[in-house]
């Protein structure tokens, strides 16, 4: 009886987990939405165009180096305006915004970035006709950034 | 702060050079605490410009997601010769700023 009722209650635990996961998962999801609506404004986001690079395996959260490139001639007349970099496992989001234009010549910014978790950093830009594009890459992350001090 | 800034020496007219910057910044997140266990308060660059003979060609709004000491690696094409100006500021109000010259050869 003792084995009959320990095994329904690990039964019944294991199913609270997976339903809590799931709730997370969703979570992450509307969070993504919301972060990308304060960015765009509501605007609709496109995938694409968008190249981030870094190393799948981030020993160290506290500089993870990171390359972003938009697929774009950068002309005067189709450029891109800005690359917002998100890690929305982040306390902060938002980790920075590059604004770039014709004089650039290319669309591509090299930066080293905090990430206080593993989890799959995004870049969104936006081009000179006003349109998004979303890029990203999962990083998993050993040593985290924010939880010990550095 | 202490800045350290490459800029190509010379390029040709059209050419697409690349440029770095790296400034000596802890880039405090606010969720540090110091050795009595008092919060250090959040302190980063958050402002970054660069400029080419007067005209915009970069700027950075960051946060505390950048890393301590931060790097910064975009490009600019070669129009003529001139100044590159950097300047930034941080939450604390302490502006910094570096310079650099390029010559620009005819094609």
């Amino acid at each position: 009886m003792a084995t009959r009722r320990r095994f329904l209650f690990t039964l019944s635990a294991l199913a609270g987990a997976a339903l809590a996961a799931r709730g997370a998962h969703a979570q992450t999801l509307t969070d993504r939405e919301t972060l990308l609506r304060r960015i765009t404004g509501g605007s609709a986001v496109q995938q694409g165009r968008v190249t981030f690079d870094t190393p799948e395996l981030a020993d160290n959260g506290h500089a993870v180096p990171v390359r972003i490139a938009v697929d774009s001639p950068m002309t005067a007349a189709d450029h891109v305006r800005s690359i917002t970099v998100i890690a929305e496992r982040n306390p902060r989001p938002i980790v920075a915004t590059f604004h770039l234009g014709p004089h650039s010549g290319r669309a591509q910014v090299v930066t080293r970035i905090r990430l206080a978790d593993t989890q799959e950093v995004l870049a969104l830009a936006q081009l000179s006709d006003g349109s998004y594009w979303l890029g990203g890459a999962r990083v998993v992350v050993t040593e985290l950034a924010c939880v010990e001090s550095g | 702060m202490l800045a350290r800034v490459e800029v190509p020496q010379q390029a040709r007219r059209g050419e697409i050079i690349q440029i770095r910057i790296a400034i000596q910044h802890p880039m405090e997140t606010g969720y540090r605490p110091d050795n009595f266990g008092r919060r250090i308060p959040k302190n980063v660059i958050n402002n970054l410009v660069c400029r080419y003979n007067g005209v915009e060609v970069f700027r950075a709004e960051m946060g505390s997601g950048i890393s301590a000491n931060p790097l910064l690696q975009f490009h600019a094409v070669a129009e003529a010769s001139g100044e590159f100006v950097f300047e930034w500021i941080d939450d604390a109000g302490q502006r910094g700023a570096e310079r650099a010259m390029l010559i620009v050869k005819p094609e």
